[in-house]
This record gives structure tokens, sequence and C-alpha cells, in this order.
């Protein structure tokens, strides 16, 4: 057997470098990274990037950073697994694997000249953020911007300060919702749908970006039809355990598309008719 | 059929063909393994190849994406280093039958699709394959006439077929040449020889029948009726989920990616290994969540992914009609039968519509 290195292999990853981590909630921390060669991830709100820890292994995460800041990404990632635990106990200045970015994001050219309707459940809010940042970052091409945020508990709530930001400006219509108060909640109670009624749109000219828990999905598609919006005009992003992001291992395939290569964005009209997509 | 493309090599030379080629390189070839099972494994002399086998236990598709595969070394001693890696060996494999050459020609779409896959590039470049052609079914299972690979098209190197006492080559490759050129033992062929090989081409015609009772064409319709189909529901009560079918399928070539470190924790590599749709953690998400829980979906994938959505993302069938998947089926799943029974059913609604 030969053995030789192959140094454009699609597999290769890039060490990059972490520049900042904060905890935002009990499960989920921000990392700030920065590839050591200082290049800049080129990538669309909605792609996602391959993270690995040599041994540990490697996992598909969305950028939730804004596209247009070269100087470093974030992700937001929830302990859940082996390699999520394992990233949680890493330091500033740890070296981490990355290869990316990966996938369709959001349509953004397509959004541009639209009204923005943001429905983000839970850690959904992660992809999201990407693509509000970016809207915020050149707010002069969209129309109104409505963003309905939705997680179980206040406890939960991802990007506090930030979120508190969003809320006060003016170009901005924002709701939040918790499934469960505490004391100290003054926002609304309930599953983030009993948002939707209330949000004032005009469906024909609004695209709506959907992430969240896949259960979410099917109630919150409900309520958009009811309001009126084109099919073509729900775009959602769907969560698949891709293993190789080309296309390849099959792992996270609808039918006949693949969700890393062909999604993870989909519109509502693409995969209505496909069972297992939901 | 260009005359000058062709050589004959009588088959009392046949072993003297062998025993040369095993000197100047590694010679994989089908061997006998008791049980009528046979494996793809390197010989070391002629009397160890099977002429006339059913195929193989594992397809040669283990040559081309092996089971376990290394894609990256890494070091974590002082700072991390990587490096992706490519394993690879020159290979003749001999007695690849068409319905194998039409395998390696789907993992050849795949892998070679944008973002190519390097480290498969470099391997198959190093493989030489020499068919051999089927006269006849191998068994009952075969079902290769239906997906069009009875017939050697193209895909190899060099094909033999059998034409009594002696073999008529084809060569198809300046790989090829070179074998022909090295050994040394072939003569070239006459215009009788061609006859012949015309003739036993007529005959196969005869031989190789449609053994499922609709044509290729109407796959991608019989398809599109089908995905609510009651077929699915029984193989539901059928399959074991042990995911047989497609470890043994020429054209299955899914994955999972796994790290693995040596006792220092420091130095290990990341590896690719075949994964099945059928096996339970193949479609579950962080969550927990699984997007195709029951055996019945997973079975449908199956049956798509050969029939249905390649044929829309590569424009080819990825089934070859070698019948391993219902050979090797502990509960007896054959592909032919749900495919008869998918038809059935199809065709009643049809009619059932006109009625």
């Amino acid at each position: 057997m030969a053995k030789v290195v192959i140094k454009d292999s699609p597999y290769n990853v890039k060490r990059a470098k972490i520049l900042d981590i904060k905890s935002l909630t009990e499960k989920e921390k921000l990392f700030k990274i920065v590839f050591e060669d200082r290049s800049w991830l080129d990538f669309e709100p909605g792609q996602f990037i391959m993270v690995s820890l040599a041994g540990i292994g490697e996992i598909p995460i969305s950028v939730c950073s804004s596209p247009l800041n070269r100087h470093y990404f974030e992700i937001c990632v929830r302990a859940v697994g082996k390699v999520t635990n394992s990233l949680h106990r890493l330091n500033v200045g740890d070296i981490i694997g990355v290869r990316g970015p990966y996938g369709n994001g959001f349509p953004i050219k397509m959004i541009e000249g639209h009204d923005l309707l943001i429905i983000a459940g839970g850690l959904g809010l992660a992809p999201l953020r990407s693509l509000i940042l970016y809207a915020i970052d050149n707010r002069r091409d969209f129309g109104e911007i409505h963003m309905l945020l939705g997680c179980k508990t206040p406890k939960e709530l991802l990007f506090v300060d930030e979120i508190e930001e969003w809320g006060r400006r003016m170009d901005l219509h924002f709701a939040c919702t918790v499934d469960r108060a505490d004391p100290d909640w003054k926002g609304n109670v309930g599953l983030i749908t009993s948002l939707i009624p209330g949000v004032d749109i005009d469906p024909l000219r609004t695209y709506a970006a959907v992430v969240g828990p896949p259960i979410m999905y099917k109630f919150v598609i409900k309520e958009l039809l009811a309001k009126g919006l084109p099919v073509d005009q729900i775009l959602l992003s769907f969560e698949r355990h891709m293993k190789c992001g080309m296309g390849k291992c099959g792992r996270c395939q609808i039918q006949n598309l693949y969700c890393c290569k062909d999604g993870p964005v989909f519109t509502f009209k693409e995969i209505m008719d496909m069972a297992e997509a939901l | 059929m260009k005359i000058e493309q062709y050589r004959i090599i009588e088959k009392s030379k046949f072993d003297d063909f062998i025993n040369s080629l095993i000197t100047f390189s590694k010679v994989v070839a089908p061997v006998y393994k008791g049980f009528k099972n046979y494996i793809f494994q390197e010989i070391k002399s002629a009397e160890q190849v099977s002429l006339k086998y059913i195929p193989t236990i594992i397809p040669p598709k283990k040559y081309f994406m092996p089971q376990r595969e290394t894609i990256l070394q890494f070091d974590v001693n002082n700072e991390l280093k990587v490096e992706p890696i490519v394993e690879y060996e020159n290979l003749v494999l001999f007695g690849v039958h068409t319905c194998d050459i039409a395998g390696i020609k789907c993992l050849n779409m795949v892998l070679s699709d944008k973002p190519k896959d390097t480290a498969y590039l470099i391997r198959k470049k190093h493989i030489t394959i020499i068919g051999l052609e089927c006269n006849d079914y191998c068994d009952e299972y075969a079902s290769c006439s239906f997906v069009g690979a009875h017939i050697p098209t193209t895909g190899y190197d060099l094909m033999f077929t059998d034409l009594g006492d002696y073999f008529i080559v084809h060569i198809h490759s300046s790989k090829g040449t070179d074998i022909i050129e090295k050994t040394g033992i072939f003569k070239p062929a006459k215009d009788n020889n061609i006859e012949e090989l015309r003739n036993l081409r007529a005959q196969k015609l005869k031989i190789f029948n449609n053994e499922v009772p609709t044509e290729r064409r109407y796959l991608p319709d019989l398809f599109d009726r089908s995905f609510n189909a009651s077929v699915w529901k029984e193989l539901e009560q059928k399959c074991l989920s042990c995911g047989n079918c497609t470890a043994v399928c020429p054209t299955c070539y899914c994955f999972d990616i796994k790290d693995d470190v040596d006792l220092t924790l420091k130095v290990g590599e990341r590896y690719r290994i075949w994964f099945s749709c059928q096996l339970d953690p193949f479609a579950k998400v962080a969550g927990g969540i699984d997007f195709r829980k029951e055996r019945s979906a997973r079975q449908r994938h199956r049956f798509y992914r050969k029939f249905r959505y390649h044929i829309d993302r590569y424009g080819m069938v990825f089934c070859t009609g070698c019948g391993r998947c219902s050979r090797t089926c502990m509960a007896k799943i054959n592909l032919k039968e749900v495919l008869t029974s998918l038809i059935k059913e199809s065709e009643a609604k049809i009619w059932r519509k006109w009625l």
C-alpha cells in the first residue's frame, strides 16, 4: 500500500483559533473563531461549516455571525453530544479544524426588496442571527423586518443583549415569547405560533425565514399559510446529521434532495409534498 | 467491432496468462470459498481463479472504496497537525462481471461529481479492470438484462469472452494493451473469431430476457406512483434492518466518518467507513429525532435510491442487477419480487382510474 498526502482532499481541514468564548445559557456557548492564516470565511447566512476536533469527531454547525464580518466568524454550540461537549471544554486560544462553508443559505438576493419575517425557535436563532445581522447591516435594502422569537423558558433565551438592542431599534418589529415564564418575565407566554396571527405583514411581499426544532415547522407553516404567504416565500432550514457536506455520504438525504448540497435552506414549495422532510 | 482491438487466447494458455500477470502485478480474482460463496481476493497462482462464479459476497467496490479508509491523519503532540492522505496500490482486478463493472461506473459517477473525491480518483487510476463476460445467467437472482448490464459496453481495460476452447479479448484501453504486450501470449483475432463473438451476443439476446415485467424507461413513472404503495408496509413485516443488502450492493456508497486515536491519545486518524440507510442511527439527528424510523421507510429509501432519486441526479439507474441483495437477505426480500409487486399494485391503480 502506497500512502501519499493529498493536500487538495475535500476532507482537509483548515486550522482555526478560538478568539473568544461566551456562555449564553447553561447549555449554549458562543465561539468567536478566526482562521490561523487570517483568511476570510466567505459564506452566506444559513450556510454551515464542518467543525472538527482531532480524535473526537466532526460536526456540521451553522455560522451565526454576519457574513460581512471579514475578521472572524462565530458559531453557537449547544452541548448535546460528544463533539459539542468537547467543544464546550475548550479554552480561548485553542485550535480547532474547520472546513466549508457548505450548502445553500438563505436566498438573500431574492429576499432583498421584500419584507422579511423571521421566526426563530430555540437554537434556531443561531443560523437566523446571521441573516438578521446581514439585514441590519444592509437595512435599506430590505422592507419591513419582523422578528418572532420563541424558546422554552426565559433562561434559555440566546443573545439576550442583542435581543434587547433589536427590541429597541425603530426599524425592526420585534416580539418574543416563552413556553413557560418565570416570575421576572415580562413578555409573552405561549408557543411561537401564537405570535404569528398578530404580525402585521403584507403576505405577498414577505419572505418568512423559519428555523427551529423539527416539531415547530408543521405548526408554524400552518399559521403562515393561513396568513396567506405563498409557498415559495416560506424558507426553512433543516437539521440533518451531515457527515461529508458534499452530497456523498447519504446521511442528510430527504428523498431526492441532499440537505447539505441542495439545502439546508429550502423553500416550503420544494419540500411540501415530501414525506421524511418535516 | 474493430478487429484490431481483439485478441484471442487458447484456454490451455489461460493459466500461463494469469501466472505471468502475477509476476508483475498484484492480481485479484474470484476465488471459491465453499457453500456457493465466492470472494474477490489476491491470488498467488492460476488454479485459485474461479472462472465460472456467481457474484462474489462483496463486490469489487471494496478496492475502489474500502470498507474502512483513512482520510486524515492528525497529531496533536505540540500543536494540531492534520494531513489528508490516500492509500492506494497497483492492482489488476481479473474476472469482473459486467454487473460489477456497472457498479464501478455508478461509484465513478458519484465520487467524481463535484466536489471530487480525490482519494477515490487516485485509487481508481491504479486499478486495472479485466472483465469476464457472462454467457448465461449466474443464478435465478440476477436481473442484469433489466438494467442493461448483461452486455459489456465500457468501464473495463480488457474484456474476456468465453468462446468454447478459447477466450476472445477486447482491448479497451492502453492499460489493456500493456498487459497484452507484457504477457505476450495473445494472438490476433481473425474474422471467424469475431463472427463467433457476434453469434454469441445474438444468442445472449435470446437467453437474457427482461426479468421484471416492465421496462427500464418506465421506472421513474412507476416509482413516482408508488411512494405510498402497500408493498413497503409488507416489507416492514419482513425486514430485519440488518443492513446486509446495502453492504453487498455494488452501488451503495453511503458512509460514516469517525475518529480514532492511538494509546497516547495524541496521534490518530479520521476514517470513512461504510454505513447503511437500513441501520438505526443513519437518519437520526442530535435531538434524537429519526427521520426514517420505520423499516418500511428505510427499505423504500433503498429502492428509491436504486431506481428513482439517482435517475434525476445522475441520469443512471443505480441497480446493476447482480442480485446480491436478494441472495444475501436473511428475510428473503427479493428485489425482482418487490419490483413485480410494485408494478402489479401500480397497474391496479391505473386501471381503477380508467374504469
